[in-house]
């Protein structure tokens, strides 16, 4: 805060000299990240709108198309069935992963000493990538040279990644068991921000520990929660790597969600065209979905909530 | 045995998994080699990693060097999977490396019809030996509009019909002659609690094979051949709707492994079924052979592993000496490269390739290279049986049916065999099927 406030005192002291530049140096200040901004991210997201809109296989020559990609993939069934799976995908690992990491984020957020042992092993999935954990998945999956096999156990043995229902909860176990440890870590961060002296009030008052979790440090954590939410979800919609390599989006579409759908018509299709629509809608979709959860938590989300506390 | 499996597929898995993240990243970055880069004189290319054909890929590309010190090829391997979209991708941005490797057909011609790969006719004709020294048979793949664009190369890979000797004379059976025959031998077998047939349907061209057989057996090759051309209604043919509803009747018999479509081909899983006795038979490509013979045990050295025709279909009319597979591999020059460079990948398609050393190495390998007059090479080998097999299989099918999946363009490539998935585990019916796949006709 301090720095702040000394800023205006400063800039007024050489108003004059640059009464009209005071703008100046602060925009150019900003120039790096704009240039990044623009040139990896606005510039190929125009590229991919104009590309929508003409026909290409990638090699030869662009035509162009009018609105035919669009007409035609909004016709689709795939596409429908695509957004369809990314949506209950989205839903489901959302109602998995948040219960799972809050409970484990208050957990290791305690200072005692195996919490914090086993908070380092609960970090580990973090530190693995997402090809090497869908393969090391599909390797312990396989129904004949897997787990089930090295360990005896029949029940194991299931089709796992060749049963539509069962593959595609086989991909949101696998995102949900890659990610918690992540949102587990941002909870961790929120709960040990709760000021000590609510716990102590509400000890007094007579509040068990599971009262405390639902009266204190829920509610504390709210901002937290959209937070971590706004990453699962929008995040949820570019799953792409995991399901690429663990199932290729089998058997049949069974876990073909939007992103690996606009992969698999770009890159093995050939059909760049259509899968810039495809693109399109996920960053349209991406956007509104971070804006509405922006929105769930209020016009003062950015207000600190430890006020009087 | 059971310990064996495991320790292996734990140390693959140890290999692979850097690999994996390697070949996932490696797709967006720009890649070594692009054709402005390299000085003059040296061209670049780019191949397939994975033994024992990385070795020989690189041992060819190596001794051409040597022997021509001002033309020098600088080699980059790549993951099968990984490349295909690699390629793609590195063609369209103007970055290709000046010898391109590729299995013709569809991807070829999308190539040449964009003008990125030089036509090579005129060259043939310049060198009249390297033509004749090559299988007639794979220079199909290789033409677009009567123009040769590639140089046809390395082994011929017909798809083969392989079964367990041991698991045969357990049940007391013959291998398959007709299509009935196999249908009997996957209720002998699953009554033995041994899964009839290893299929790693993950990879969906493994499920394709059957199919490409079938359509031969019951119509012979026109039926695909009105699909190639893209004739309307191509994929309603009564022959196909036959075969189509044949191979849902077997999925329903249980003749394929449970849990198939949960197995993929690029981790040789679904040859360890059937060199581990928990399948019976698996139809597949050529290559098997080598890794089941360096991973197998004593299975193919024990001569253990049998081969056959490909069943017939009662009142079918393709030739049962008809054959799929790949006719070979290609290699094209990229128009981008500069002269020089041209001249360089010229110079090592007529003197580095078809080298003695390159042609005992396939052998070796239990593989039979893309030339002519070898039958004496062949039959001085441990793997005679089986190489001379392949090589009059090839020799002599009077219909070698390119894979479809190459034939075909890129998209209705994706198409059929996202199909093909949903065909074998029933999501849909024949017609279906052919409905899905009549929309991508011409495409």
């Amino acid at each position: 805060m301090t720095a702040t406030t000394t800023l205006p005192g400063r800039r007024t002291a050489t108003a004059g000299q640059r009464s009209k530049g005071t703008t100046g140096p602060l925009a150019w200040l900003v120039m790096p990240a704009l240039v990044v901004f623009v040139v990896f991210a606005v510039l190929p997201l125009a590229g991919v709108l104009l590309l929508s809109f003409t026909h290409w296989d990638g090699i030869g020559a662009i035509s162009f198309a009018g609105v035919a990609n669009w007409l035609d993939t909004l016709k689709d069934p795939m596409m429908y069935h695509a957004l369809w799976l990314t949506f209950v995908i989205m839903a489901l690992s959302w109602l998995i992963q948040t219960p799972l990491s809050l409970l484990l984020g208050t957990f290791t957020a305690g200072s005692q000493k195996y919490r914090a042992l086993l908070a380092v092993l609960y970090f580990l999935p973090l530190l693995l990538s997402s090809a090497a954990i869908a393969i090391a998945y599909k390797a312990l999956l396989d129904p004949n040279f897997g787990l089930a096999a090295g360990l005896h156990l029949p029940i194991l043995a299931q089709d796992w990644l060749g049963q539509p229902g069962l593959a595609l909860g086989v991909v949101i176990f696998v995102v949900s068991w890659q990610f918690i440890p992540f949102h587990t870590l941002i909870y961790q961060g929120g709960v040990r921000q709760i000021p000590k002296s609510l716990y102590e009030a509400a000890e007094i008052d007579g509040a068990g520990r599971v009262k405390q979790f639902f009266y204190i440090t829920v509610p504390q954590l709210k901002y937290t929660i959209i937070t971590s939410s706004t990453l699962m979800v929008v995040g949820s919609l570019t799953y792409f790597d995991m399901i690429f390599v663990l199932t290729g989006g089998g058997p049949g579409n069974a876990t073909r969600n939007l992103a690996l759908d606009m992969y698999l018509t770009g890159f093995r299709a050939n059909l760049m065209g259509p899968a810039s629509v495809i693109a399109v809608i996920l960053v349209v979709l991406g956007l509104a979905l971070a804006l509405f959860l922006q929105r769930l938590g209020g016009k003062d989300a950015n207000k600190s909530q430890l006020e009087g506390a | 045995m059971d310990k064996k499996t495991s320790r292996r597929s734990f140390l693959s898995l140890a290999v692979l998994t850097p690999l994996a993240a390697w070949g996932l990243s490696a797709c967006g970055t720009a890649g070594p080699g692009g054709g402005s880069s390299a000085s003059a004189g040296s061209a670049t290319m780019w191949s397939l990693s994975g033994q024992p054909n990385e070795g020989l890929r690189k041992d060819t590309v190596d001794a051409f060097n040597k022997a021509n010190p001002d033309s020098q090829i600088k080699l980059t391997f790549f993951q099968n999977d990984a490349y295909k979209t690699k390629i793609k991708t590195a063609i369209g941005a103007g970055e290709a490396p000046t010898i391109i490797f590729g299995w013709g057909g569809g991807g070829l011609k999308t190539y040449a019809q964009a003008g990125q790969v030089i036509d090579l006719t005129s060259w043939f004709a310049d060198n009249p030996k390297v033509k004749e020294k090559l299988f007639p048979s794979s220079f199909g793949a290789a033409t677009v509009n009567g123009k040769i664009y590639a140089l046809p190369t390395e082994n011929v890979a017909p798809i083969i019909f392989f079964y367990n000797k041991d698991l045969f004379a357990k049940a007391g059976a013959q291998p398959p002659k007709t299509w009935d025959d196999l249908m009997a031998l996957a209720k002998t077998f699953n009554d033995m609690g041994v899964a009839p047939i290893s299929l790693g349907g993950q990879s969906r061209w493994t499920s394709m094979m059957w199919l490409e057989y079938l359509f031969d057996r019951i119509g012979g090759p026109e039926v695909f051949n009105a699909i190639f051309a893209g004739k309307a209604n191509a994929w309603s043919d009564p022959a196909a709707i036959e075969a189509l509803t044949k191979i849902q009747d077997l999925v329903s018999a249980n003749g394929f492994i449970k849990g198939f479509s949960s197995i993929t081909a690029d981790s040789n899983a679904d040859q360890a079924l059937l060199y581990t006795g928990k399948a019976a038979m698996m139809l597949h490509g050529a290559w098997t052979y080598g890794s089941m013979k360096s991973d197998g045990g004593d299975f193919v050295t024990g001569g253990k592993l049998g081969w056959v025709n490909f069943p017939t279909v009662s009142g079918g009319k393709g030739d049962p000496k008809n054959t799929t597979g790949n006719p070979g591999q290609y290699l094209s020059i990229s128009s981008k490269a500069s002269e020089a460079e041209q001249t360089t990948a010229k110079k090592y398609f007529a003197e580095g390739l078809r080298t003695d050393a390159e042609i005992d190495s396939w052998i070796k390998n239990g593989q039979v290279p893309i030339v002519t007059g070898i039958e004496d090479k062949l039959a001085a080998t441990p793997d005679k049986d089986f190489l001379t097999y392949v090589y009059n299989l090839a020799k002599n099918a009077p219909n070698f049916q390119q894979s479809w999946d190459q034939a075909l363009s890129p998209t209705a490539a994706e198409a059929l065999l996202n199909n093909i998935d949903q065909l074998f585990t029933k999501s849909i019916t024949p017609q279906q099927f052919a409905t899905n796949m009549n929309a991508t006709l011409g495409q």
